[in-house]
């Protein structure tokens, strides 16, 4: 497994624990509100950590791995914009969780903004990747037809 | 593919078909007990949960680097199965309880709801145990 692979499916997995732990104190909530309505203010952490921290961040670092090396076969092409698209998805994650508190004015719209431009830098490397893969043609022998 | 995988991502095919069903029927406004809206979370939950995390789970189980001990080289599969079984009673535990709590709130369906609650987060936690070691490069005999 690659190093950006790794750093992808381990921030994914913290996100994972941390979400399911919200997740877990939030349904706690609806059996006891005794808990205290402070819980419900995990609920955008809660989402936003499940379905782009945990799934999105997953299947990226999959598919980097996974989705076939560019003609060759031995380069999954530059890892530049892959780890820029790291950066940019969590800090996305950042603001839209900072955002859900109140604390940032206007950061739902610029973590979705950040979100968008991590797919489009991981896109720059794995577009040219989406194709066939490409195996050594073997010889052609005498006793096949020519055509 | 190895047996463990292959249940947990037959059990997710399994929640994608509820899931499925809960909402076409919230959809169509078929009359029940309960308003449709008060399952939304409820499908949500099939979904994500029983769906997608449990297919993510099968599939990084199977594909994820061997650390190259226990039976099938994959390590310790005690933590996987215990997965297994808590995300899956965690999960209908809360299918059940959520709406009843919905309905009538008591200490059943709370306490059931509660349980439901913390079975899927050990489940979690239990998987996150198994699978950290193998987020790693590929095992080299010798270089474990």
């Amino acid at each position: 497994m690659p190093r950006v692979s790794r750093w992808y499916l381990r921030t994914a997995w913290l996100h994972f624990v941390l979400a399911s732990t919200w997740g877990a104190l939030m349904l706690t909530y609806k059996a006891w509100p005794g808990l205290g309505a402070w819980v419900w203010r995990l609920r955008g952490w809660h989402l936003e950590a499940m379905l782009v921290g945990w799934v999105a961040q997953t299947i990226l670092g999959v598919l980097f791995w996974w989705l076939p090396k560019l003609p060759g076969g031995v380069s999954r092409g530059p890892t530049g914009p892959v780890w820029l698209a790291y950066g940019l998805l969590n800090a996305g994650v950042a603001l839209v969780v900072l955002a859900s508190w109140g604390v940032v004015g206007d950061g739902l719209r610029a973590g979705r903004a950040l979100e968008i431009l991590a797919g489009l830098a991981f896109a720059l490397n794995a577009w040219p990747r989406i194709r066939p893969l490409v195996r050594a043609r073997p010889r052609s022998t005498a006793s096949e037809p020519s055509s | 593919m190895p047996r463990l995988a292959r249940l947990y991502v037959k059990t997710a095919f399994i929640y994608l078909l509820l899931a499925l069903a809960v909402d076409a029927l919230a959809l169509m406004r078929v009359p029940g007990p309960l308003p449709w809206a008060a399952l939304r979370p409820t499908y949500w939950h099939l979904f994500l949960v029983g769906w997608v995390t449990q297919m993510i789970f099968g599939a990084a189980y199977w594909m994820f680097p061997i650390v190259g001990y226990g039976p099938t080289k994959r390590g310790d599969e005690r933590p996987v199965w215990v997965a297994w079984f808590l995300l899956n009673a965690g999960l209908v535990l809360r299918t059940v309880a959520e709406p009843w709590q919905a309905r009538a709130a008591g200490p059943w369906p709370a306490g059931l709801l509660v349980a439901g609650a913390w079975l899927q987060w050990l489940a979690g936690l239990a998987f996150t145990w198994h699978i950290w070691p193998r987020i790693r490069g590929w095992y080299r005999r010798g270089r474990a």
